[in-house]
Order: C-alpha cells, then sequence, then structure tokens
C-alpha cells in the first residue's frame, strides 16, 4: 500500500519535473527573445538534467512514456483548427500541392544518401 | 419552432457550448473511435488516428456549424498537454545517447542538410507557386514534430493551425512513401533510413519505421528530437537569408 502511495507521490514529482523544465524554458524564451521555443528549451534543459544527473527515475521514465504514448491525441485540438483556414487552404490548394510532397522526398532521399555515404565500413555500437 | 421541437433541447444544447465538458468529451471519443478504426485497418498509413480524428472533428464541426472557439474552450486541455510532451522528448534522446555520441557528426551533417534542404525547397515551391508570407512561414517548419512547428511558426509570423495541417500531412504523404523512396535511391543501412524518416517526416513516418526496424525506429527517435532543435534555429536565419 506504502509502495502504491509513493509511487502516485513519484508520478505527480515526474509532471511537476516536466513542467518545471517547460517554464524554465519560456522564462528563458521570453526573457531573451530567442527564436527557440520554450518547450524546446525546457527539452534541452531536461537532457541536460538527465546527463548530468544519470539518467531518469524509473517514474520520470514512465510518465515521459505516458506522454509520449499519446503524443498523437495531443495534436488533435490544433488540428481541428484547419476549420478556420479552409479559406487560405483552398487559395493555396496548387502551392501546398506540389510544395509538400516535392521537399518531403528531397528531405528524405538527401538524409538517406548523405548518412549512409557518411556511416559506410562504419558499425554501430 | 417552439412547438416543434421541445425547449429544454435547445436550452442544455446552447448551455453545452459555453462548457469545456463538450470539446474534451468530443475529442476524447473521437480519438477512441479512430484508434478502433486504425486497429481493424491493420494500422495503415492513411487510417493514422491523428489524422483520422481531426478530419471527423472537423467535418463535426462544420456540419453542426459549431465555431472553433467554442470546441476549442474543451480542447485546450488537451491542447495544453503538449508542451509537457515536448520537454519529455528528452528521456528517448538520452536513451539512444550512446549512439547518438558515435556517430554524431554524420548525424549531425546529414541531419541538418536534409533539415534544410526540406524547408527551403518547400518555401521555394510555394514562393514560386504565389503563396504569401504568412503561409511560407507556415510551411516551413513542416518536417519537424506538430508542438515545436506550431510554436516556430509562431515566432516567425505564421499560423499555428495551418503548420498542424501541414505537419500532418507531410507525415501522412512520408508514412505511405518512405519505404519506396530508399528503396528507389538505394538506401538500405537501417540507421540511414531512420534518420531520414524522421527528419523528413516526423513521428508519423518515424512510426512506421518503428514497425519494420528497431534501429531506425530509434534513430527516427534522435532524428525528431534534434530536427527540432536545429529547425528551431536555423529556420529564422533561413527565412531572413531568402527574404520569405
Amino acid at each position: 500500500m506504502g509502495g502504491a502511495g509513493n509511487y502516485e507521490g513519484a508520478m505527480v514529482r515526474s509532471i511537476m519535473m516536466l513542467l518545471l523544465c517547460q517554464l524554465a524554458g519560456t522564462v528563458v524564451q521570453e526573457g531573451t527573445g530567442l527564436p527557440i521555443p520554450g518547450p524546446v528549451m525546457g527539452l534541452v534543459l531536461l537532457l541536460g538534467l538527465l546527463i548530468w544527473r544519470g539518467g531518469p527515475s524509473q517514474s520520470l521514465h514512465d510518465t515521459a512514456g505516458g506522454f509520449l504514448k499519446y503524443l498523437g491525441l495531443l495534436f488533435v485540438p490544433a488540428g481541428v483548427g484547419v476549420v478556420t483556414e479552409l479559406q487560405v487552404l483552398k487559395a493555396n490548394a496548387l502551392a501546398i500541392a506540389v510544395a509538400i510532397p516535392v521537399s518531403t522526398i528531397l528531405g528524405l532521399v538527401v538524409t538517406g544518401v548523405l548518412m549512409q555515404r557518411l556511416l559506410r565500413g562504419k558499425a554501430d555500437a | 419552432m417552439h412547438s416543434l421541437l421541445p425547449l429544454p433541447f435547445f436550452h442544455v444544447w446552447s448551455y453545452l457550448q459555453t462548457q469545456p465538458l463538450m470539446g474534451l468529451t468530443a475529442t476524447l471519443c473521437t480519438w477512441e473511435l479512430a484508434c478502433f478504426i486504425d486497429i481493424k485497418a491493420g494500422h495503415k498509413p492513411i487510417t493514422n488516428p491523428t489524422f483520422l480524428s481531426i478530419t471527423l472533428l472537423a467535418c463535426a464541426l462544420l456540419v453542426t456549424g459549431t465555431p472553433y472557439s467554442a470546441y476549442f474552450n474543451g480542447a485546450q486541455y488537451v491542447h495544453f498537454l503538449l508542451g509537457p510532451a515536448t520537454v519529455a522528448l528528452a528521456i528517448p534522446m538520452y536513451a539512444n545517447r550512446h549512439s547518438i555520441k558515435k556517430h554524431f557528426v554524420p548525424i549531425f551533417i546529414s541531419l541538418t542538410t536534409g533539415s534544410i534542404v526540406a524547408a527551403v525547397s518547400a518555401m521555394l515551391i510555394a514562393r514560386a507557386l504565389g503563396a504569401p508570407h504568412d503561409v511560407l512561414v507556415s510551411l516551413g517548419p513542416k518536417s519537424v514534430t506538430t508542438p515545436i512547428a506550431m510554436a516556430v511558426a509562431q515566432n516567425l509570423g505564421g499560423q499555428p493551425p495551418l503548420t498542424a495541417v501541414f505537419v500532418m500531412i507531410t507525415g501522412v504523404f512520408g508514412a505511405i512513401i518512405c519505404t519506396g523512396v530508399f528503396w528507389l535511391v538505394r538506401v538500405k543501412d537501417w540507421r540511414a533510413q531512420g534518420l531520414a524518416a524522421g527528419t523528413a517526416a516526423h513521428g508519423l513516418a518515424t512510426a512506421r519505421m518503428i514497425l519494420i526496424n528497431e534501429t531506425a525506429g530509434a534513430y527516427g527517435g534522435v532524428a525528431i528530437g534534434l530536427n527540432g532543435i536545429i529547425t528551431s534555429i536555423m529556420l529564422p536565419l533561413l527565412v531572413n537569408i531568402f527574404g520569405f
């Protein structure tokens, strides 16, 4: 019983950790006017902390896993915002229909071919 | 009117439209339905639950004439979690730190080049076809995972909802074509495939690679995080250089 209670406390602490990193990142972003979004700054900060402190606790690992498992759901509210952009999409339909497929293929080819060349003969760890 | 439809129905409906409960419940119900369809269809790229949910909810709003602001009043509680979820990306990146460290130079060079090519080519093509400034800067971060892409677009004066749609189209398209493209240009190294999928088409293409090969999936995860950071830094500079 006590174990379960501790675990729930640990989960709250893990969420607090994620929010504190985001908050610190946002404070830095707003304060310095850097173009890097607050949550990204929070990501870098947490990565630094993990390297410094030697890895996440089991609870932070599980909590982060929980957030990332439902990442797809978290995009939905913003995506539904498409209803406010239908005019813009219609007005730029051709530009969007050409730019996205072509640039995505170029990105895949350039990254993949370059990475394969640079890794040639290098086995993984 | 009053005699045809019972007044309490209107009363309840208009009351619910002012409350967060409807938008939040609708989002979760639609997500569950979309996941069910995706499982039944065998995880096809086109039945991606995010893509399905957005399409279903957008249609529901248009059909019922519900304004987006009324829906978002409830959905904002889900939307807020994107921030901590972005921070949480640090954990898989930490888990892959040895591999990233070992191949850091090849990863950094390939990822940065691919990221710049994808962003600049998209904006150049769209500009040539007459797209205005706010569409161009909304298009720039389309290869990055949604929370980062939306924040980058907002900082550049774009439309975050438009960016979310572009990110989704890019991801679905990338997930469908990535294996075919790798076959065509003879990219066989799993690490290169995963990195390319994550760089050009973020989580949706990475999710596809995870199903094929574990190493490819891990490199996809690395690419999502690193490309998010690199795009946040590079895109404002690129927009200035090319004058988008």
